[in-house]
């Protein structure tokens, strides 16, 4: 672990509501956009001359677009339900960290230009015009939301401050103010594919290494196909999982479960990204832009239907949103949801007894699950209300002995962020991110002090990154963080699997 | 936040990175190690000299899989994982021994 120039939070035993103290984190923002990562994105490489006029002209236009932008920011009666729900306003004590301090950097300027009374008497009502002060607060403070919509599922009116956040952030990159890690990445995969850059050939390369590694450690030829054309599903998985641990272990997981489940599938080399950060930085046109690649993928490989790997603001889209970017999808088989997700397979197969498991092969463990934001508060999986915190919960309760879930106000529609989504899984917001993931490790802490939890499994390439990083911080070990296919995996005996006498207990880990 | 490496003035980007990875010398790694208080041992050698390899055929870093694969199979299955890995280069392999090596940061949800 690299070492720290910022003071690491204590964790107590209870998450505490602290006192405000103002500006704490006024010093945090992410590195500016260059414009050869503006331009690839329809935005102008650097700040524009008018850039008021713009900024104020792209409000009233996403005004007018999103009828829930203007209700958000009209229906606020400042009642506080919201103030200690936000990850961050937690760890770092700074009220602009509260959800509605956050909502009313923007708001106090709306008031101004789109309100009668705040044309004629701001200082009454709190409007203020647009200056190079405020704008300055925005890029800070609206790169210290994660855009986890936790805080909304407290607010009595349903304002979502994710919403706003990504407003701000669009109007920004409108008039050239962009986050150079989410527009590098966009930029990348319009260039290459996917966020990390793998062309087809590292990534056919790095597959043919992980059926060498099962057939080693199995016996069995478990394929991971790339680009096959005729398949019947087309996987679509973060390029995390390529490339990142303990990531890849879930996508290795994911072809054990298709193997014996005996299907079809492949990955595609046009489609090697489900992420979609065209979501954070509220860009509908980057959303489409993005989304449009699994349809072409889809439909030159032939495929009939469509799983989506361990990622979470990736369910967002495609649970949600998929079909109005990038649908109709008519040409899929209909017996199927479109998307589905690879929990909703695995859970499936479990349920018909294709998979042969063990589960005393996680017994070195004993597991707790972090429900991912936008999985947990943006999507579902499977035909009931809640299926998202069931279905994750049921795959690992049959595939470990032992699950215990964190305290009840930090699980499902009430998680606790990791501190890392929304665009902010970037080196230099170091210091949030750590401070963020606070409230999460302190229920952690808590659920290994009490019940002997010893691993946290996700659905999500972002929080498996985030806790990667940021649990050493606090004391705790970076392989603590698991995939939920990563357990499948190790639990699953494959068809003609050599027995464990057969091996002399090698371990990768 | 340009670097001095044998009389020659190289750019780096914000994070330290070599603006261009053209520019890249042995000299490089050795000036980058010691801004981090880091002294290059040939084990951190056989790190950087594979990266670079593997980049030069695939145009992107490893995969940590594959790096530990490929580290396990030339010095023991011992050192074949990403705590051997950490211990060289405290802020990851991924980064801070790609930086090192002349290569673009990993970007993405890693």
């Amino acid at each position: 672990m690299a070492k720290a120039d910022f003071k690491v939070p204590e964790l107590q035993e209870f998450i505490e509501v602290p006192l405000l103290e103002e500006g704490t984190m006024a010093h945090s923002h992410p590195f500016h956009s260059k414009p050869d990562f503006q331009e690839p994105l329809g935005y102008p490489g650097e700040l524009v001359e008018n850039w008021e006029e713009k900024a104020i002209e792209k409000m009233g236009d996403l005004l007018g677009k999103y009828r829930s932008f203007q209700v958000f920011l009209d229906s606020c009666v400042k009642c506080g339900a919201c103030t200690d729900k936000c990850h961050y306003y937690l760890s770092t004590k700074d009220p602009k960290n509260m959800p509605v301090g956050r909502q009313d950097l923007l708001r106090k300027v709306y008031r101004r230009y789109f309100t009668l009374p705040g044309k004629y008497f701001p200082k009454l009502v709190g409007a203020v015009d647009l200056t190079k002060d405020v704008l300055d607060d925005w890029y800070s403070y609206f790169h210290q939301c994660s855009q986890c919509r936790r805080c909304s599922v407290f607010c009595p009116y349903g304002i979502d401050t994710a919403e706003i956040s990504m407003a701000a952030r669009e109007i920004m990159d409108s008039i050239g103010v962009g986050q150079k890690y989410c527009n590098e990445i966009i930029a990348k995969v319009y260039k290459i594919g996917n966020n990390l850059g793998l062309p087809g050939p590292a990534l056919a390369d790095t597959l043919e290494g992980l059926e060498e590694d099962v057939y080693d450690e199995t016996g069995v030829e478990v394929k991971y196909p790339l680009d096959q054309k005729g398949a019947d599903i087309l996987v679509v998985t973060p390029s995390a999982d390529f490339f990142a641990e303990p990531h890849v272990d879930g996508l290795i997981g994911y072809g054990k479960v298709f193997h014996e489940a005996g299907v079809s599938w492949t990955l595609s080399s046009k489609a090697s990204e489900a992420a979609n950060f065209g979501m954070f930085i509220g860009s509908y046109e980057n959303m489409r832009r993005i989304s449009l690649r699994i349809r072409e993928a889809a439909l030159e490989l032939g495929v009939k239907r469509i799983v989506m790997g361990e990622c979470g603001h990736a369910w967002r889209v495609a649970y949600s949103f998929l079909n109005t970017l990038a649908g109709p999808f008519d040409f899929l088989d209909p017996n199927y949801p479109v998307p589905q997700h690879i929990l909703e397979f695995t859970y499936n197969e479990i349920q018909k007894g294709t998979l042969k498991l063990d589960k005393s092969a996680n017994d070195d463990k004993v597991l707790t699950f972090h429900d991912s934001c936008n999985v947990a508060r943006a999507s579902r999986m499977g035909p009931k209300p809640g299926g998202q915190f069931e279905i994750p919960r049921a795959v690992i309760k049959a595939v470990c002995n032992n699950f215990v879930d964190m305290d009840a106000d930090t699980i499902q529609e009430k998680s606790f962020c990791c501190g890392g989504g929304g665009g902010l899984l970037t080196d230099d917001l170091m210091e949030l991110r750590v401070k963020g993931a606070q409230p999460r490790v302190t229920a952690l802490k808590n659920a290994m002090d009490d019940s002997g939890v010893t691993h946290m499994a996700a659905v999500c390439a972002i929080c498996k990154s985030q806790f990667t990083k940021v649990l050493p911080y606090y004391g705790l070990d970076m392989d603590q963080i698991v995939s939920v296919h990563q357990l499948v995996s190790e639990a699953i005996i494959l068809t003609g699997q050599k027995s464990d006498e057969d091996e002399d207990g090698e371990d990768e880990d | 936040m340009p670097i001095e490496v044998n009389g020659k003035t190289l750019e780096t980007d914000e994070e330290g990175y070599l603006a261009n990875i053209n520019d890249w010398e042995p000299g490089v790694a050795d000036v980058m190690a010691k801004e981090d208080d880091l002294e290059l041992t040939t084990e951190h050698w056989d790190i950087i000299n594979f990266l670079r390899e593997y980049y030069e055929e695939y145009q992107i870093a490893p995969a940590v899989r594959v790096l530990t694969k490929a580290v396990g199979k030339k010095l023991g299955k011992d050192k074949g994982n990403s705590k051997y890995l950490y211990g060289l280069f405290p802020y990851g392999p991924g980064k801070q021994a790609c930086r090192y090596a002349g290569l673009p940061k990993p970007t993405g949800c890693v």
